[in-house]
């Protein structure tokens, strides 16, 4: 191998070892400079390529991030001035070329990140949108994989992704982290975008090599280091993980949903686990309680122990109504009075949704679940068969047709 | 930047003149009219007569088109603006959660074009 090419493999190598967690930084850096996040994003994919030279020649620098954040600035720079009045080159320049000379020999780039995802998940930006920000900016997303996971079409994808970043900059959506006042509303919709990412992961599995529930995690877990101590983050990461730990134990060889009571817990992962548990605790003790809290609360009651503990599920659920008074939150909870016990008072509760959730799966599966248990055979059979016309997935079909079959007529 | 914040709302679901809920929505605007002014932020506004005093036209093949009536019917009305300048979008949606007809219609903020960029 010549000098140059094994050099430039050099290169390439300490390009990509770089963590992804690094090109999440330099962007949210650089656009805390440019203002401008298309730029940011083209003037950072123009340092990349000048360090698969510079480097291959030269060897790798003792501080690349910063080798990048200053050769990325300087393309920026390049690009103003290409498609810029000299007016308006030089208002932009003098206090940028100031910050660079101060960072010049560090390797303390600015981590702006938090700032970056709030600017992708502000409610000024369609939830679609807003999803498919925070997966290119901070998880370092392929436009091709983002829409592979929403079964778009690559170009599509691309100018969803172009129109969110041309609305960011024309209509001055700020790059800051919200005050208290807005804070838990906007850590909400934080927290929702990277639960919906979650969710994708939970009902699709990988896609291409890309679990988008371990992107969650991962997202999850950056919120919680960028914002330490918060107990809604931490109770969403504990939420996450609760779940995501009992991946392997939730279908059987023929792909059909395993429900959480008949599942093989030595398929768990017991690690995960342990983690999630101890981040609900750390959590709750900071008496703020809120709604993600209380859900990884619950799914701490179907993990420890030999059994769901259901008398202290109930409770939850009734505390988690009065934080989120939703049809599905009732339905959870009168699927609870059913496991207690309380089959009638389930039953009835679970009747007064039949409106609100009419189109629902699980409010079906749960109907028919209560019926059978009460000898109400054919209303079980008949919301069973509602259930599956309903099902998203195989999975969930599968086990429910299980049901349904079992039943004894 | 300079935002205008179009307020639109369904005549219907206003307060009646003489109520007291119009008393408090008029309560409403003055206290932000003051407000804006003492902020700075106040750059223009006005309030619109109803959409049955509206006319429309159109040229078309060189013709004009007059007709009677708003652009739209819909149910909810272009009734008034405000124009005002501030940092960002944040700080222009907090003042749109200060126009008392939020609480029945709705308030759509829009960036104002700048004609020069290069400024």
């Amino acid at each position: 191998m010549t000098t140059a090419a094994s050099g430039a493999l050099a290169a390439t190598r300490a390009l990509e070892s770089l963590a992804r967690e690094d090109r999440g930084r330099l962007l949210s850096a650089l656009i805390a400079r440019l203002r401008d996040f298309s730029l940011a994003e083209e003037a950072l994919q123009d340092a990349m390529i000048s360090a698969v030279s510079h480097w291959g020649r030269a060897g790798v620098p003792s501080a690349p991030l910063n080798w990048l954040l200053t050769v990325a600035y300087r393309k920026a720079i390049d690009r103003l001035r290409q498609s810029r009045s000299q007016a308006r080159l030089a208002s932009d320049l003098v206090p940028l070329l100031g910050e660079e000379a101060d960072e010049e020999g560090s390797e303390m780039i600015p981590d702006h990140r938090l700032r970056l995802i709030f600017t992708c998940c502000h409610p000024a930006i369609e939830q679609k949108s807003q999803i498919a920000l925070t997966l290119r900016t901070l998880g370092g997303l392929s436009t091709v994989e983002i829409a592979r996971a929403f079964l778009d079409q690559e170009a599509t994808m691309g100018q969803r992704l172009s129109r969110a970043k041309a609305k960011i900059a024309a209509a001055r959506i700020p790059y800051a982290v919200p005050e208290p006042p807005e804070w838990p509303e906007r850590l909400n919709a934080v927290l929702a975008v990277v639960y919906l990412i979650f969710n994708a992961g939970y009902s699709a599995g990988p896609v291409a090599g890309r679990d988008f529930a371990e992107e969650a995690i991962w997202l999850g877990r950056l919120l919680d280091r960028l914002r330490p101590s918060d107990a809604e983050i931490e109770g969403f990461c504990a939420l996450m993980l609760l779940t995501h730990a009992r991946r392997a134990a939730r279908t059987d060889q023929n792909g059909v949903t395993i429900p959480l009571a008949r599942q093989d817990r030595q398929l768990w992962d017991h690690t995960m686990i342990a983690e999630g548990l101890a981040l609900v605790e750390r959590a709750l003790s900071r008496r703020q309680p809120g709604p993600y809290q209380i859900k990884a609360a619950i799914a701490a009651c179907h993990c420890e122990g030999e059994t769901s503990d259901w008398p202290q599920i109930v409770a939850l659920y009734t505390t988690l109504l009065q934080h989120e008074p939703t049809a599905i939150v009732r339905l959870n909870r009168a699927v609870a009075l059913a496991e207690v016990g309380e089959l009638e008072l389930g039953a009835s509760e679970l009747a007064l949704l039949a409106d609100a959730l009419s189109d629902y799966q699980p409010f079906h599966a749960a109907q028919a679940e209560l019926f059978a248990r009460q000898g109400r055979t054919s209303e079980a059979m008949g919301a069973y068969a509602r259930a599956i016309a309903l099902a998203q997935t195989s999975a969930d079909a599968g086990l429910l047709a299980q049901r349904r079959d079992a039943l004894d007529v | 930047m300079k935002y205008m914040l179009l307020i639109y709302n369904d005549p219907a679901r206003e307060p009646a003149f003489g109520t007291p809920e119009f008393q408090a929505m008029m309560e409403g605007y003055f206290a932000l009219n003051g407000r804006m002014t003492a902020d700075g932020v106040l750059r223009g506004g006005e309030g619109l007569k109803g959409v049955e005093t509206a006319t429309s036209l159109r040229i078309k093949a060189g013709k004009v088109e007059t007709m009677d009536g708003p652009f739209a019917e819909t149910k909810e009305h272009l009734g008034g603006y405000y124009v005002i300048e501030v940092a960002d979008l944040d700080a222009a949606l907090t003042y749109a959660a200060l126009i008392p007809s939020a609480a029945f219609g709705t308030i759509e903020v829009r960036p104002l074009m700048d004609y020069n960029p290069a400024g």
